[in-house]
């Protein structure tokens, strides 16, 4: 340990001074840690430990029975649906906000930026607010949509749009800060040398993002599955209908379900699990590539 | 210039730069604008008396305090966990590392039932809290369990790179200067990372103001008692006041903006203060 290698090293002319302070860290040391496994023991791990015993305790059919019955199947199709959706258009979204923003210098960009984190800020609940009242019945929008029969809120389209809405600045933060650190030489060298932009951006960009990208689209991915508030004011709670995971899991826990409930949300357990795996691996490309 | 030389050169700026604002402004200020045209057909009296009715008082102050708390436990162990994690080692140190992570990651729902099922009064930690006479679920001690949950990450995640680009040089200079390990950790580590801890605890203080999914299992629920605000606009739009719902969606959106637009001041301090020795 580094620590203990300079004590070591240090002249022997304060002998006194270093053979107190090696009895002494080690105890300080072992009662910090030890406090702080204790905070992260309470906060993190006890409750995680809990989501497997918990959707386990009925035994391993009553866990299938759960996650494969048809109102829990229809909510994952559901959620899988609207990912599918919101991921990719804030994947587009966050490709061109990279661009414009860490290979050009305009007015206005720190304006842009701060914009992109905008529906960061926004509680989750007010996120489904802002679209009821834009397309509810008593909404801006309302009036001319219902007289097209076209329903949003209540309904599966208000689910994608509040899902968007909520995963909207996770690729573009992600891509920025690593565009933004690569700079635009490599790029502005390959457009000199006759390359066109679509060919520059697939093959001079795309490979350098790549990392960035897909921890961006994992990050957006994990919010759009579980997206709880949100979701839950614009749904309307119709079972097999506009339930996803995370309201079949309110649904099951609130009729006294529990193991099923924590079944079901063991699989969102599973998609945040592989999220943190995949932000280590990312992290650990990017150092081994920067050497 | 190099910048204009590049600005020529590269390709893409107006197609990526009019896609990103037609996007950002049908998806995201477009609805948020509705909460202003709402706002602005309501008059003064009828808005007040929607922001200030005893109710959405006691929610106010159930939901910031609470938010306070737990941003004040995060901002303390956060620090510690931070530097435990930097400084020392210990098994399955990676491990625990990634998990830091695990709020940010973990459905709000998910992380609701949980923290619910663990903390009642039959659970795993809330059978022993009840034995001392705690009484954590469905309390205010439990909607603060519920945000420091999910604003545990924000300190840790700021405080740990400055930690870890810290020379320790100045330490081993007070330390052989003959300053105890706890002065010289007050005096020459703490005002270093003062700015990350302040950053990391503003974040945790806005995300726990408007969190939902986490704290409605653990709350109860109660009016007056355990009703927090983003609760209390769920309620209003189920009795088709959108009215009401957007007052108070505005009360929120003020303090959670207020607090970011703090925090990008600060960091922008914080360079200012860096750049110039």
């Amino acid at each position: 340990m580094t620590t203990t290698q300079t004590q070591v090293e240090r002249p022997a002319r304060v002998p006194a001074r270093d053979s107190a302070r090696a009895g002494a860290p080690s105890l300080g040391r072992w009662l910090l840690t030890a406090a702080a496994l204790a905070f992260l023991g309470l906060f993190l791990f006890v409750p995680l430990a809990l989501v497997f015993a918990k959707a386990l305790e009925k035994g391993l059919s009553a866990y299938a029975a759960a996650i494969t019955e048809p109102d829990a199947l229809s909510a994952i199709r559901l959620t899988l649906l609207v990912t599918l959706i919101a991921v990719p258009l804030n994947t587009v979204f966050g490709l061109a906000a990279g661009w414009c923003i860490a290979k050009f210098e305009f007015r206005g960009k720190s304006v842009l930026t701060t914009l992109i984190d905008l529906p960061l800020a926004v509680s989750p609940v007010v996120a489904g607010l802002v679209f009821v009242l834009l397309f509810g019945s008593g909404g801006a929008l309302g009036p001319w949509l219902s007289a097209h029969e076209v329903n949003v809120i209540f309904a599966v389209p208000g689910i994608v749009l509040a899902t968007t809405f909520v995963t909207f600045s996770y690729v573009a933060r992600e891509l920025i800060a690593f565009m933004q650190a690569q700079g635009r030489e490599e790029e502005a060298a390959a457009v000199v040398l006759g390359a066109g932009g679509v060919q520059t951006f697939l093959r001079i960009t795309l490979p350098r993002i790549k990392w960035g990208l897909l921890y961006g689209v994992t990050l957006a991915n994990a919010r759009a599955m579980g997206e709880f508030g949100a979701v839950s004011v614009v749904s309307g709670h119709i079972r097999g209908r506009t339930n996803t995971v995370p309201l079949h899991v309110e649904v099951l826990y609130n009729e006294y379900a529990f193991s099923a409930a924590f079944a079901v949300a063991s699989l969102l357990v599973l998609v945040a699990l592989v999220t943190l795996v995949a932000k280590k691996t990312v992290a650990w490309r990017a150092r081994v590539e920067k050497r | 210039m190099a910048t204009r030389a590049a600005r020529r050169v590269l390709p893409g700026f107006r197609l990526s730069f009019g896609y990103a604002v037609v996007y950002m402004c049908l998806l995201v200020l477009l609805p948020l604008s509705t909460l202003v045209i709402t706002t602005a057909g309501m008059s003064w009296p009828d808005f007040w008396s929607a922001v200030s009715s005893p109710r959405a008082l006691a929610s106010y102050e159930l939901t910031f305090g609470a938010s306070l708390v737990a941003a004040v436990v995060n901002a303390l162990f956060g620090l510690l966990v931070a530097w435990v994690l930097v400084r020392y080692r210990f098994p399955f140190k990676g491990l625990v590392d990634a998990l830091i992570d695990l709020p940010f990651a973990l459905p709000t729902a998910v992380a609701g039932i949980t923290l619910t099922t663990a903390y009642a009064p039959n659970g795993w930690l809330g059978a022993p809290l009840g034995r001392l006479g705690i009484k954590a679920a469905f309390t205010p001690l439990g909607i603060t369990i519920a945000l420091i949950f999910i604003g545990l990450p924000f300190v840790v995640r700021t405080v740990q790179p400055v930690l870890q680009d810290m020379h320790a040089e100045a330490e081993e200079a007070a330390s052989v200067l003959g300053a105890s390990r706890l002065q010289s950790f007050v005096r020459v580590v703490l005002p270093q990372l003062l700015p990350a801890v302040l950053t990391g605890f503003v974040l945790a203080l806005a995300r726990g103001i408007g969190e939902y999914g986490s704290v409605v299992f653990i709350s109860g629920n109660m009016p007056m008692r355990t009703e927090i605000t983003p609760l209390l606009i769920v309620t209003k739009l189920e009795q088709f006041d959108y009215q009401g719902a957007t007052a108070l969606a505005v009360v929120l959106l003020t303090a959670s903006f207020g607090l970011l637009f703090g925090t990008n001041a600060l960091q922008w301090w914080t360079r200012r203060r860096l750049a110039t020795p």
